[in-house]
């Protein structure tokens, strides 16, 4: 027996975030570091216990190792409980077959039963793609307040942006009329969150049916969404105006964790009424010698900074060495950076080691052809060897020998 | 696999009256120590990375900071469907009953006799180190000994009644003396001892029958020709906490890599509680160098050769020297700190200046507004 719950969450974990490259080679994406000591999932499973939802799906597919070993019981969220709690639902077989989970509505479709026995009244879906803190319930109230069978969460973006979204079109009440995919000539501002929170018996009853179209490609924003609106359920946009951030590209996942540099950007870490919660490393606390500088850096323990850090976010258990000079970069844990060494606009993934007097990335200002430059991005485990050069836009997932230089087009 | 099994025992209250300025509200097990940790953490780790699974932390008294930071004992991997953390506080209130380590453990004779592990492991909390009690455990096994006690070479520290011990090549023990003499440097007891279940509780059964409370005297010290007592020298770092001024100088040879490498070894690691504090951030004022800092501090002054706690905020245009700062205080914006303690939430108002000497740190106490 379980007991009944009102709002179940489903959070697709599945996608690889393939515009991550060399960072998501073995991991999902919701299992990307970020932050100095989260990862991308953290956010919507803390959102989760802090809303007051206690059940949690979680759909993996894709390098699921790492990311089941991170969610493990639930504990560091507060969700392993008794019956509720946080549950990886992987694809599985069946007696009629098995499949890998075709399309977001087929991941939920394919856990109708997980559902099903909490009995709940709503179901909200979440994506492991983004950074921000949500108060989900404040949703659920509007999407009963509304009456509505479904609720997608929509920001307001510039006008300028609008195109590169899924733009929702609404009447004066909130209620949707139009999607409209990544418009040339965007009609409003509105743009999907990629949150939805449905009435469970509605959902149920598209997901069978959508299951039974064998053109349907089984995906929420191209096929179920839109045949909900097309019968004319109640579909109601609600407006979320706090900081979020898709972390799908280098570009935005460098932004988003300088972000957190910046005190005018509203997303506050140590805010304890909404804490974001993560399985902590448990290491010594960090250690800054006598020879470091370090200006507006985030720093988690068990680093040993000996060097220069400035406007960087750095991981548990990071050593920078005398003399290395580390500026506007993000080092995940782990990695190395030896005597001498210069990390600058990149993005050092796990157990990276940078050797003695190497260079990783270049600064734009020391560019003159822009168009050439971008975040530099160095693999999990990849050596970059002694005076090694890294340039700008490059992706590294070989080790760069002694004094080789490699640049983005390698 | 090992080839013993071996139960823990701490002492969370022992000493607690060698250093009060800390240990006036709260035990010296619970006692803030290195950025993050309590003093409880260093011997309940050593026990769990030598693969002990049961331990009972004894207490007495003011243990309520103690049971929040222990909780299930999740955070040592103790929280257990078999064995893990037993809390051991006073079976009654009859204060007769808790004279000296033989009284307290008297009265958890019942959890000894539940216990099916044949051997015992003592441990108090005012010594700070992370040494292998693994090697401790093997030693006592292949020495035949009924007891084996860990001691240090080096200055006996000021503390009533500490053994000092004159060994023989065998390390065998041949003389016990209670308490320093001058400025003495010897052998002394760290307060952690070895010996087999049904020994310890034969010999407490006893003595507590001839009125006899005290392990050091009246066990160790009286019975030393016919008991075999071992010495077992720690080979690892040893930091004795017996006054304000040892626990500031600790604190601050956390400072050196040595230090922390001793305390801190790899394979071996040092668990406390865990807390959701966000990563340490740095501000665009932020001069910090030679520090110890612990998550979620927020620093954007000057500061030098200093401890700093989980949670702690250290405004702009602050300096801070030879300090130890615990958990969640804040210094204001001017303020001028050097040598000092500074407890638990202590918070000190903009443009305050204090000084202590290296000698004789000032202790700001715990809730206190500066």
């Amino acid at each position: 027996m379980f007991r009944k719950q009102e709002c179940v969450a489903m959070l697709l974990a599945g996608g690889q975030g393939s515009r991550l490259y060399a960072l998501t080679r073995r991991i999902a994406k919701p299992a990307v570091p970020y932050g100095g000591k989260y990862r991308i999932i953290d956010f919507p499973l803390s959102n989760c216990v802090n809303s007051g939802i206690e059940t949690v799906g979680v759909l993996t597919q894709y390098q699921p190792l790492e990311l089941n070993d991170y969610i493990g019981s639930g504990q560091p969220w507060d969700l392993d409980r008794m019956d509720a709690g946080v549950h990886v639902l992987p694809p599985y077989q069946r007696n009629q077959g098995a499949d890998w989970y075709k399309g977001t509505a087929n991941a939920i479709y394919q856990n109708i039963d997980f559902i099903q026995r909490y009995d709940p009244e709503y179901v909200l879906v979440l994506s492991g793609d983004h950074i921000y803190k949500m108060d989900y319930s404040d949703m659920l109230a509007y999407h009963k307040e509304k009456g509505a069978d479904c609720t997608i969460a929509v920001l307001d973006v510039p006008k300028e942006e609008a195109s590169r979204f899924g733009i929702l079109n609404t009447n004066p009440d909130g209620s949707i009329y139009e999607f409209d995919e990544k418009p040339a000539v965007p009609k409003s501002t509105l743009a999907s969150m990629g949150i939805y929170i449905f009435t469970w018996e509605k959902l149920r009853k598209y997901l069978i049916a959508d299951e039974e179209d064998s053109t349907s490609q089984n995906d929420f924003g191209k096929n179920v969404l839109p045949a909900m609106l097309n019968a004319g359920e109640q579909m109601f946009a609600w407006r979320f105006d706090g900081y979020w951030k898709d972390v799908g590209t280098i570009d935005s996942l460098w932004e988003a964790n300088m972000d957190l540099l910046d005190p005018n950007v509203p997303l506050d870490l140590a805010d304890p009424t909404w804490k974001i919660y993560s399985r902590n490393p448990g290491m010594p606390p960090q250690y800054l010698s006598a020879t470091s500088q370090v200006q507006n850096s985030s720093i988690t323990e068990g680093c040993a900074i000996h060097g220069k850090v400035e406007s960087s976010v750095i991981f548990a258990g990071v050593t920078i060495e005398e003399g290395a000079e580390i500026v506007q970069s993000i080092l995940m844990p782990g990695s190395v950076v030896r005597k001498g060494a210069k990390v600058q606009y990149a993005i050092l993934a796990e157990d990276v080691e940078v050797g003695e007097d190497a260079v990783v990335g270049e600064a734009p200002e020391e560019i003159d052809d822009l168009s050439r430059w971008g975040v530099a991005v160095v693999a999990s485990g990849v050596k970059v060897g002694k005076g090694g050069k890294v340039l700008a836009k490059s992706m590294i997932e070989a080790d760069v020998k002694d004094g080789e230089e490699v640049s983005a087009n390698a | 696999m090992r080839n013993y099994s071996a139960l823990g025992l701490i002492f969370a209250n022992m000493h607690d009256e060698s250093f009060r300025d800390g240990t006036a509200v709260r035990s010296m097990g619970s006692l803030p120590f290195g950025g993050r940790y309590r003093l409880i953490d260093f011997p309940l780790s050593a026990m769990v990375n030598a693969g002990i699974t049961k331990v009972g932390v004894i207490t007495k008294s003011n243990y309520q900071s103690l049971m929040d930071h222990l909780g299930s004992g999740k955070a040592w991997d103790l929280s257990r469907k078999n064995e893990g953390l037993y809390f051991l506080p006073p079976r009654s209130s009859d204060d007769a009953m808790y004279q000296g380590r033989i009284g307290s453990l008297v009265d958890v004779i019942p959890f000894l006799n539940h216990s099916k592990e044949e051997l015992v492991i003592l441990a108090d909390c005012h010594m700070v180190t992370s040494m292998d009690y693994d090697a401790l455990i093997k030693a006592h096994v292949d020495s035949g000994a009924d007891v084996t006690m860990v001691c240090r070479h080096g200055a006996v520290p000021k503390l009533a009644d500490i053994p000092v011990l004159t060994m023989d090549a065998s390390c065998h023990v041949t003389d016990l003396l209670l308490g320093r003499i001058a400025d003495q440097t010897a052998y002394y007891g760290t307060g952690v001892y070895v010996m087999r279940k049904d020994w310890l509780l034969r010999t407490i059964t006893e003595a507590a029958a001839r009125n006899l409370y005290h392990f050091e005297r009246d066990i160790l010290q009286r019975r030393l020709d016919e008991l075999k007592i071992c010495g077992y020298v720690a080979s690892s770092l040893v930091m004795p906490i017996y006054s304000t001024e040892s626990y500031f100088n600790a604190n601050l040879a956390l400072l050196e890599d040595e230090v922390r490498s001793q305390l801190f070894p790899h394979h071996r690691p040092v668990y406390t509680k865990l807390k959701d504090c966000d990563p340490v951030q740095y501000g665009l004022h932020a001069e910090v160098t030679n520090c110890l800092v612990g998550d979620g501090a927020h620093v954007d002054g000057k500061v030098k050769n200093s401890i700093i706690f989980r949670g702690v905020k250290i405004s702009r245009h602050a300096q801070l020297e030879n300090c130890v700062v615990m958990q969640n205080v804040t210094v204001g914006d001017h303020c001028k700190l050097s040598n000092i303690i500074v407890d638990k939430n202590v918070a000190i108002r903009g443009g305050v200046t204090l000084q202590g000497s290296e000698s004789y740190p000032v202790y700001i106490a715990k809730n206190s507004i500066v």
